[in-house]
């Protein structure tokens, strides 16, 4: 018999994703009661970097440095894109909540306001963004400056080629030089992980040791950019300790996923929504969906069967995509999987994806997902909300390409607040 | 720069070219063999590699039956490292011509070919896979052989004895003076440069081009494109080599490799040799088709699919491109005036030394060079260098012999450095380019469930820390390499194949932005 509590949440999220998170700090802000479902796998594989918009039309490639200008001519261009339903008043706003909570997390995110930032990826090539850790901030200001860096990579850290960096970005940034080092304690190892080098630096002896490596090699350079290895939770700190140490400006540089800068994240989000109250259901997935007594909503939770029942007012559907679990596809058809609402999509397979992996339109299938109304309520065939009180939000919602569109956590964040806001009012 | 001179140039680096090559190599015959791509890159690296029993053939083509199973005893003796002798079975399910069922062992028995009935329950023991709707069940002593193995093994054994490869090494003409072939004009599509060769014999090994290349010398052979596209599984499905036991059709063998099965194939006559990939409509014919043999395929996860073309020599007719002979082709061209120009094509993989001998018997003839073929008795070396294409033996090996030196640079396959490092040896021996494609092709990199996501730029980084690229091309390398993987991922981009290449684009466009050509 699954165990059932008798309360009534006013708000159950579903998904744990960044579009999930978002929704549950906002629906805390506003002093409701939440239980929050993990059903992605997503956020682990997050860059840390927030981005609003950045490429409009995918097709041209057109990369643009005022965000806000990219979402005017996005909306008009593409309508029934998310951020077609929202004003750009409110987005600035979500942002502004998000990365005050983040700040009483201590976790700190830097931006211009008004404008994309650029910094390097560990491919070598520039990642245009929105928001970026702290950490990566004095990277980002001398990207712009093309200011001489030192680029310092570490033997057995793997993806992660100070000269290829380097290289590959010489025409954009020439002052770039690099040397590899030791990671002090791994003399003996021929592989690290991001991951233990970061816990390392947690003590500030081990912090020391790094420093000695690093000073003798810092000659005649503004900065100095390590992968993101410095500090698991708290790299300002540690960061601080360093230049200090060192004498010169640091600055982080993302390495690949699964990588510390998205476990930071996660744990600062899930850190916020602990303290926040918010009944976290982690690793559970809604398995049954019950909605008609008084409207309210009864899902059924737990791994693999249903452990438990979690009864609420209104739902978020933050699932994500295929990675997150959001949406399944067969061979033939792609459902939604909690609710199994109607899912917009190419006709047939044939038409998911391009013959080119690196088409410039990007493949049709990811522009595949829920239709919504302007509250971002998912709508059925017959165009009409299905619930009342049911939203969906982020990577899930149709009309939209992410990652060609570099607008992943802007629609994330964007949505998620505009759906908590359309439910309070309701 | 002055032409090189050479005995013999082999055009063409599949089985056949390489198998050529070795075959000369030991009568003393010096070859050059050019290969416009890379070792494998048509047919011989794009089809089951199934080594015959040759019980596929005994209805509709009993020469080819009998010429697989002496092959395929010769080669189980001669090269059993590129061999697993994994046995095969035949099996027809409810519906299936229940006359051919009845005809099969007695075909089997007129061919010389050992075949054992089983009882429909002895077959579902030995691969408990098999449909419940099983009618007929027999035993044959098919297996399934590492074709790129087989080739780099004779290369190098080639190499060894005096011969050289040039892999992206295309064919621009031929100059021809009194029905000879004088001069080869050679174009290197690496880096543009042009030489020539001067060759005695030229022979034309390039099976699905070889009417491209006859072309250029002035020669024409009437030749039919067949393209079969077939899938790899994510696990493997069964012990044996699992026949469908009919007249040949569609998605009738599944054919075990390593850690991985292969399933297939379609036959889908195409007119041009610009476009073999395999469709999306294919792949759920592959699909539908064998679940009535196996059903747990319908639930598979499938990594990827790939196409090869069957070259069909010399027949117009229309109709099953499968009732054309799968015999092989050789052509002595001074029937068409060119006297020292010889063209073989068709034929099977598991044939393939016997192709070579018999072209190496024909060539040998007109170079006055009377040595027998010793390919029939003298085992294949084994060597290092070859061995890395196996499913599932790099995480065997690493396994066995970890050495805490050693990192894995692919963890899907398990590739570690060590592997990667003896690659980019053995490739400049071979005088190639040791770039991210070339190390994909030669190894398990990019093959396993992530299709490149994490090893491509794993292994990008570690190649430019080793001086093995030059920086402007990395990116360049790793956009062919994925785009390489793409083709073939994608007709299989559903359930969880579909969450990998979500996971591709996030990272590889989401994050490093590899789809935008001009950035900040």
């Amino acid at each position: 018999m699954p165990e059932s509590e008798s309360i009534t949440y006013d708000l159950a999220i579903i998904g744990t994703g960044m579009a999930g998170m978002a929704a549950g700090l906002f629906a805390a802000n506003r002093g409701l009661s939440i239980a929050q479902i993990g059903g992605t796998k997503e956020i682990i594989f997050a860059s840390g970097l927030f981005d609003l918009m950045g490429v409009h039309p995918a097709e041209t490639g057109h990369l643009w440095q005022d965000p806000w200008a990219a979402i005017d001519a996005l909306v008009r261009d593409l309508p029934s894109h998310p951020y077609a339903r929202m004003k750009k008043e409110d987005i600035q706003a979500a942002f502004d909540e998000i990365l005050s909570s983040f700040q009483e997390a201590d976790f700190n995110y830097c931006r211009h306001r008004n404008r994309n930032a650029n910094l390097l990826t560990p491919m070598g090539t520039t990642k245009t963004t929105y928001c970026v850790p702290k950490s990566m901030w004095n990277g980002v200001e001398a990207l712009e400056e093309k200011s001489s860096c030192l680029l310092i990579d570490i033997r057995g850290l793997k993806g992660f080629s100070g000269g290829l960096i380097k290289d590959a970005g010489k025409d954009r940034w020439p002052d770039l030089s690099h040397h590899r080092i030791v990671f002090p304690g791994t003399e003996h190892l021929t592989e690290v992980y991001a991951e233990h080098l970061a816990n390392a630096l947690i003590l500030s002896q081990n912090r020391e040791k790094l420093a000695q490596v690093v000073r003798p090699l810092v000659k005649n350079v503004r900065a100095v950019g390590m992968p993101a290895i410095l500090g698991l939770y708290r790299p300002d700190e540690v960061i601080a300790d360093l230049e200090r140490m060192i004498g010169t400006a640091i600055f982080e540089i993302p390495t690949m996923p699964p990588s510390v800068s998205g476990l930071r994240l996660k744990e600062a989000f899930e850190r916020q929504l602990r303290s926040k109250g918010v009944r976290y259901f982690s690793r559970k997935k809604v398995l049954e969906t019950n909605s008609g007594i008084d409207d309210d909503f009864e899902l059924g939770i737990g791994g693999t069967a249903v452990e438990r029942s979690v009864k609420s007012k209104g739902v978020i559907l933050a699932s994500g995509r295929f990675l997150g679990g959001g949406l399944h596809a067969d061979r033939s058809h792609i459902r939604e999987t909690v609710f199994d609402l109607y899912v917009r999509q190419p006709e047939k397979r044939t038409k998911w994806h391009h013959e080119n992996f690196l088409h410039p339109g990007g493949h049709p299938i990811n522009c595949a997902g829920l239709e919504t109304d302007d509250e971002f309520r998912p709508l059925g065939e017959n165009s009409r909300p299905v619930f009342d009180r049911l939203f969906a939000v982020g990577s899930i919602l149709a009309h939209q390409d992410w990652k060609r569109q570099k607008c992943g956590a802007g629609l994330a964040i964007a949505t998620a607040y505009a759906a908590v806001n359309a439910f309070v009012r309701r | 720069m002055l032409p090189k001179e050479t005995q013999v140039l082999i055009i063409g680096g599949g089985a056949t070219g390489t198998g050529l090559a070795r075959d000369l190599a030991i009568r003393g015959v010096q070859c050059i063999l050019v290969e416009q791509k890379d070792i494998n890159a048509g047919a011989s690296g794009a089809n089951h590699g199934l080594l015959h029993s040759g019980g596929r053939y005994v209805a509709s083509d009993p020469g080819s039956a009998k010429e697989c199973r002496l092959e395929a005893k010769l080669l189980k003796g001669l090269a059993p490292h590129c061999i697993e002798d994994t046995g095969g079975l035949f099996v027809a399910v409810e519906g299936d011509d229940e006359q051919y069922v009845a005809d099969f062992p007695h075909l089997c028995s007129q061919s010389d070919i050992p075949v054992k009935e089983l009882s429909v329950q002895e077959a579902r023991e030995m691969e408990p896979v098999l449909s419940e709707k099983l009618i007929a069940a027999f035993m044959l002593e098919d297996a399934s052989i590492d074709p790129f193995k087989l080739s780099m093994e004779n290369i190098l054994q080639a190499q060894h004895l005096g011969s050289t490869l040039h892999c992206f090494t295309k064919v621009v003409r031929f100059d021809k003076r009194s029905h000879r072939i004088q001069a080869t004009r050679l174009l290197n599509t690496l880096t543009g440069a042009e030489f020539t060769i001067e060759a005695e014999q030229v022979v034309n090994a390039t099976g699905a081009w070889a009417g491209v290349i006859a072309d250029l010398a002035g020669v024409t052979i009437p030749i039919l494109f067949s393209k079969g596209s077939l899938l790899i599984t994510h696990n493997r499905i069964s012990d044996r080599v699992i026949n469908r036991l009919r007249p040949s059709s569609s998605a009738d063998i599944l054919v075990p490799g390593g850690t991985v099965s292969i399933l297939g194939t379609t036959s889908v006559r195409i007119d041009s040799l610009d476009r073999i990939h395999p469709t999306i409509e294919e792949v759920d014919a592959i699909v539908e088709e064998a679940a009535a043999m196996i059903p747990v395929l319908e639930e598979s996860r499938y990594i990827r699919a790939y196409a090869g073309v069957r070259p069909l020599v010399g027949s117009k007719s229309s109709g099953d491109d499968r009732s054309v002979s799968r015999g092989f082709a050789l052509l002595d061209h001074a029937e068409d005036g060119v006297e020292n120009f010889t063209t073989i094509t068709g034929g099977k993989l598991t044939t393939y030394r016997y192709m070579a001998e018999k072209t190496a018997d024909m060539v040998g003839s007109k170079l006055g060079v009377s040595k027998p073929c010793l390919t029939r008795t003298e085992p294949l070396p084994t060597t290092q260098a070859g061995q890395w294409t196996e499913a599932g033996l790099a995480p065997k090996l690493w396994l066995a012999h970890r050495d805490p030196e050693d990192i894995l640079l692919c963890e899907c396959e398990m590739v570690p450095k060590s592997v990667v490092d003896e690659i980019i040896a053995s490739i400049h021996e071979q005088k190639g380019r040791s770039d991210l494609n070339a190390i994909g092709l030669r190894s398990r990199i990019g093959k396993g469930a992530c299709q490149g996501t994490f090893c491509g730029p794993r292994v990008t980084s570690y190649l430019y820390d080793q001086n093995q690229v030059c920086p402007d091309q990395c990116l360049h390398h790793l956009r062919e390499f994925l785009a390489g993987r793409w083709k073939g991922q994608h007709p299989v981009l559903w359930d969880r194949q579909l969450i990998q290449s979500e996971l591709l684009e996030a990272m590889h466009c989401g994050f490093f932005g590899l789809e935008l050509e001009n950035q900040p």
